[in-house]
């Protein structure tokens, strides 16, 4: 499988409103409550099929927040759907104390996370968000890569115990997991072949996995041999696998669309610095800078989270590392 | 520039410059293949007549403190106001052919990159507060200019609107002008659907607001009710501007979906020669006089 031939799927948003839909059906406790957002949350069929189980809010994402962890305290599953960008803004302090200080196991969802709404500018994109949960006890942090990972991302949500926020965008994705993958929430997913020993370690998360893979086969062409991680869930961090993939790998890249600050790549590096793990690592996401507009594609592009990009960091950290 | 009685002619050509803004904010969110539309063509008379006959807000003293301010808190409908701000000469026409483009500094949403915008909105709910500040600054400095903000209906969900309210009033801010594009409509429906909102006025009201209501896509009556300002003084004021979101073009007005739908080729060409019909029949009332 490389990127010509990996099929495409529909937008991780699809399914999420999709697999909803079915979970719903069966589970009158399921409620979602929306700020306005039900139709960029892909969730006009689910409220004309179920007009008791959404709950509109308007545009006000604190409220949504608040009236969420009491709905949730009563018993009820909450999936909270909104942009990501005010969601994990916005409403951060009913995030920190009504959902995951009081232990309200709601379902945060931020939906056209990253730069999914590249060209609306930087109120619109939210970079900061695994920066600010990471820094928040008792929230487990999912990103799902494809259609596979998000439908098995929801699924397990539902029924989880803890606060939880999944993150994804609205672009189609390639599908790059089999169906039957198995999927538990803190765990990553090895998607290339497990080996004593890879040239590389792609470590990526959501969106970027995609670009990481295709890295991946890239680098294949010219000999190298790649440990491409979905990192689906930032917590619970999967150090086990995370040490592997870095152990026996020459080098390290970590891609994330999220700031290069406070996400996968500082988590990793953290995590092997204090595990005693001394090893060339690189962090690709979005600088530390006045994002540039454009389409999510061209912004990735653009900051190198591509195949092309990504293997060309891979040569000249390999090089660098060589010399 | 402010007179007492105007002439039709005046409000003639307030009217072509509404119709000129109508043409290219369109013809923006065409070429971007995004944009909001209907709240851009909802809100374009008020920034109309506020950028031309009510601030005094140039390129020339745009760099200076003392002249009015204008805050574009919903910010979502920024085609409308970088139609203005191209007009006022802010930045050349041209420069509009990037909106939205990779490496473009013109974003979706206002920022402070480009001349001419003050504050960068986007996120509803921030417009007031930021104004609320600068006419606070204005009263500390002794400056008898004037703040201006327009926010949308649906954005009045937020709670910090009525946060920003309460300072407002409580600072005495009568230099402060919150404005309502009230068009009744947000994103999934009618605003009383969604999240309902009235009484509007006896709420501002209760907030220690001076409320006025104006047809806000008539130009004669927003040019008549901004020459009262101040409305109380001691009281911020605040319009509520009865809007028909998508005004001018006959298949968008007044309906949920073109909040962000984008014209198909077909449906620009009709919306074009809606509006050139219009600019015709301007023009031959102009030619009876
Ligand atoms: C804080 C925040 N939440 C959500 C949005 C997404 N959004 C953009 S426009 C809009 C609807 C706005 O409705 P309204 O305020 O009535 O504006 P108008 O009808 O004038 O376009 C929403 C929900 C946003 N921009 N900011
Ligand atoms: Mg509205």
């Amino acid at each position: 499988m490389d990127s010509n031939s990996t099929p495409m799927g529909l937008a991780n948003l699809d399914i999420f409103a999709s697999t909803l839909m079915e979970l719903a059906a069966n589970d009158r406790d399921i409620l979602v409550t929306t700020s306005d957002s039900r139709g960029s949350g892909k969730l006009v069929p689910f409220a004309d099929k179920f007009p008791d189980q959404l709950v509109e809010i308007g545009i006000a994402e604190q409220n949504l927040v608040g009236i969420s962890a009491g709905l949730a305290s009563m018993g009820k599953k909450v999936f909270a759907v909104s942009p990501a960008c005010f969601l994990t803004a916005r409403a951060l302090e009913q995030i920190k104390n009504d959902v995951a200080y009081s232990d309200h196991p709601v379902k945060v969802i931020g939906i056209s996370a990253g730069v999914s709404y590249g060209s609306l500018g930087t109120t619109h994109h939210s970079l900061h968000d695994f920066a600010v949960l990471q820094a928040i006890n008792n929230i487990d942090i999912i990103a799902p890569a494809d259609n596979v990972e998000t439908a098995l991302a929801v699924r397990a949500a539902v029924h989880h115990p803890r606060p939880v926020y999944i993150r994804f965008g609205k672009k189609a994705m390639p599908i790059l997991h089999d169906p039957q993958v198995h999927f538990e929430i803190g765990k990553a997913i090895q998607m290339t072949p497990v080996q004593d020993e890879y040239d590389i370690a792609l470590l990526a998360i959501g969106e970027a996995v995609a670009p990481a893979y295709f890295a991946s086969q890239v680098l294949a062409e010219q000999g190298l041999t790649s440990c491409v991680l979905s990192v689906h869930s930032l917590r619970p961090f999967d150090e086990a696998a995370v040490e592997h993939a870095v152990t026996h790998s020459k080098a390290t890249i970590t891609v994330e669309e999220h700031s290069v600050n406070g996400g996968l790549g500082s988590r990793v590096a953290a995590f092997l610095m204090q595990a005693g793990i001394f090893h060339p690592i690189h962090i690709v996401g979005i600088p530390d800078e006045h994002t540039v507009i454009g389409s999510q594609g061209e912004i990735f592009n653009h900051y190198g989270i591509s195949a092309q990009g990504l293997a060309k960091t891979a040569l000249q950290l390999l090089h660098k590392e060589a010399v | 520039m402010i007179t007492t009685t105007h002439s039709t002619s005046y409000f003639r050509e307030l009217q072509a410059k509404s119709l000129l803004y109508r043409m290219t904010l369109l013809k923006l969110i065409h070429a971007a293949k995004a944009g909001h539309t209907g709240g851009s063509l909802s809100c374009v008379d008020l920034l109309n007549v506020l950028y031309n006959h009510v601030m005094d807000i140039t390129p020339e003293n745009f760099s200076q403190r003392n002249r009015d301010h204008y805050v574009h808190s919903k910010g979502h409908a920024v085609e409308a106001l970088y139609a203005v701000l191209a007009d006022k000469g802010f930045f050349p026409w041209s420069d509009l052919e990037t909106v939205g483009k990779y490496g473009s500094h013109f974003a979706g949403h206002p920022t402070r990159d480009i001349p001419g915008i003050e504050q960068n909105t986007g996120a509803l709910g921030h417009g007031l507060a930021l104004t609320v500040g600068m006419a606070l600054a204005a009263k500390k400095d002794g400056l008898d200019h004037r703040m201006f903000t327009i926010m949308g209906d649906g954005e009045l969900a937020e709670g910090s609107v009525w946060e920003a309210s309460i300072s407002a009033a409580h600072y005495k801010l009568d230099n402060l002008v919150a404005i309502i594009d009230r068009n009744t409509l947000q994103i999934s429906g009618r605003t009383e659907d969604v999240m309902a909102l009235e009484p509007l006025e006896d709420k501002f009201k209760a907030f220690g607001y001076a409320v006025r209501h104006v047809d806000g896509n008539d130009i004669a009556a927003l040019v008549d009710l901004f020459d009262q300002l101040p409305f109380e003084p001691g009281k911020p004021n605040l319009v509520l501007a009865h809007t028909t979101k998508g005004k001018g073009v006959s298949f968008i007005e007044d309906k949920a979906p073109w909040h962000h739908k984008v014209p198909s080729e077909t449906e620009y060409e009709i919306a074009l020669r809606e509006l050139g019909l219009a600019e015709k029949d301007l023009e031959a009332v102009d030619g009876l006089e």
